[in-house]
């Protein structure tokens, strides 16, 4: 057994939160830098190469890359032949990121409760997963989630006649009533099967692949570059002001599911779709 | 091509501006968002006044990060708006010139927006680094205790918006 002290995974959480509040992936980066010269909507061209000065800036680390530096998600996948010592996960976990938003003049944006609503000051607690792999490693992924491009999300309890074409209807249609709302370009992240809360959560984890990789399973391939082409056909464009990027790309996962149901959940994610990993 | 306006003198040209027209805003102007809402129509439905003067003034829905040392503000992009729109009409009364946001808005506003002469702005959401540069001076004036959420008085300059819908309810959004 591999022995981690749970305090080194707090310490990693917190980099890894103020570095993706401060820092883009190559892969958004670029997809940015490429519509910034492909969009056709002169208005629209201009935001976006606003949006890729708002990057090089925020790189600096002195102003993070959006206000809204989100509620903090983190995936913890703990190899099964780890032994974690030290104090209890979570409670690390969330210091961590109470931390981060502190040191890394983040926002606190997180309630204590959803209707009394009172800041907790700290940004905690976080929503944090914790998942057994194979392997003596542990592997965190986080991501500062925005709340204007969660809003934008949605789910919907499919029938097992539905197929493609609805799915992707349904979809399309949420992107277009989002309109600006989500601070497109936006990132989709979409889950397919399993049951009503895992095509959320599977929503939201397709949210972590890179822009640039092509999906295996060739169903949802063709259903990502349908959804491309749609999205961009809606002309909803760069904050709504009308253009073709609408997304900077769609990013789709599958499980197997009930005989009686096909769960679908796409989870909205603003152009600024912030996440990092690290190791240990 | 941007206009430059002044908007603590010509309130009166940026109310009559039109929809589409890039305008670049010096002046002060004030933020509050949800919860800053929520407790100005509370304090308003007990009857109190509030201790802050709107008139005239634009209304930027918008929380900052917290600044750092020598930082006149952290960054500061826009809020999605359409979760302020039930208390537009209330804002309208206090005598705002205009709002400043992102996203679009429930079709009803547009007859607020023309009643009270309201043009609605928005900026570039998610651009809240770039932003920051166009903030001279921030100061928390109201609900102090509400943290990124009280209201703000920020001296802008150069500070770059878009008129979404103007006083005559015509919108930029939708076509």
């Amino acid at each position: 057994m591999r022995k981690i002290d749970t305090a080194e995974i707090g310490l990693l959480t917190k980099r890894l939160l103020i570095e993706a509040n401060y820092v883009l992936s190559d892969d958004i980066k670029g997809a940015i830098d490429t519509a910034a010269v492909t969009e056709t909507v002169p208005q629209s061209r201009e935001i976006l190469e606003v949006l890729r000065q708002n990057y090089i800036k925020a790189e600096e680390m002195v102003y993070p890359l959006c206000q809204d530096t989100g509620m903090a998600i983190v995936f913890i996948k703990i190899g099964q032949d780890v032994c974690l010592k030290g104090e209890y996960l979570l409670d690390v976990v969330n210091k961590g990121i109470a931390s981060a938003y502190k040191e890394g003049y983040l926002r606190s944006s997180v309630v204590g409760h959803p209707l009394t609503r009172k800041n907790t000051g700290d940004n905690t607690p976080g929503v944090i997963y914790t998942e057994i792999a194979p392997g003596d490693k542990v592997e965190i992924n986080v991501m500062p989630k925005g709340f204007g491009a969660e809003n934008q999300s949605g789910l919907k309890m499919f029938t097992p006649s539905s197929d493609k074409k609805d799915i992707v209807d349904f979809i399309v249609n949420g992107i277009n009533l989002s309109g600006g709302k989500g601070c497109p370009p936006g990132v989709l992240g979409v889950g397919i099967g399993g049951s009503f809360d895992y095509a959320a959560l599977m929503a939201k984890k397709a949210l972590l692949i890179p822009l640039n990789e092509t999906n295996p399973d060739p169903i949802l391939d063709d259903m990502e570059k349908m959804i491309m082409e749609r999205t961009a056909a809606l002309g909803v464009g760069p904050m709504g002001l009308g253009g073709r990027t609408t997304l900077l790309g769609v990013r789709m996962l599958a499980y197997p599911t009930h005989i009686a149901g096909l769960p679908v959940a796409y989870n909205y994610c603003c152009h600024s779709c912030r996440h990092k990993k690290g190791v240990l | 091509m941007s206009f430059i306006i002044d908007v603590d003198k010509q309130y009166d040209n940026l109310r009559n501006s039109k929809a589409g027209v890039s305008l670049l805003i010096s002046g002060t102007i004030y933020s509050a968002r949800d919860a800053a809402h929520k407790r100005i129509a509370a304090m308003l439905s007990r009857g109190e006044s509030i201790p802050v003067d709107f008139t005239n003034k634009i209304i930027y829905y918008m929380g900052p990060t917290p600044p750092r040392e020598g930082s006149p503000i952290g960054s500061c992009g826009p809020t999605s708006s359409y979760r302020m729109d039930d208390y537009f009409e209330m804002t309208c009364k206090l005598g705002i010139a205009a709002t400043l946001g992102k996203g679009e808005r429930s079709p009803e506003l547009t007859n607020f927006i023309r009643k009270y002469k309201v043009p609605y702005l928005i900026t570039i959401g998610g651009a809240g680094a770039y932003l920051a540069g166009c903030v001279r001076s921030s100061k928390t004036v109201l609900f102090e205790d509400l943290g990124a959420e009280a209201v703000m008085e920020l001296v802008v300059e150069n500070f770059p918006v878009i008129v979404a819908i103007d006083h005559r309810g015509n919108s930029i959004f939708g076509g």
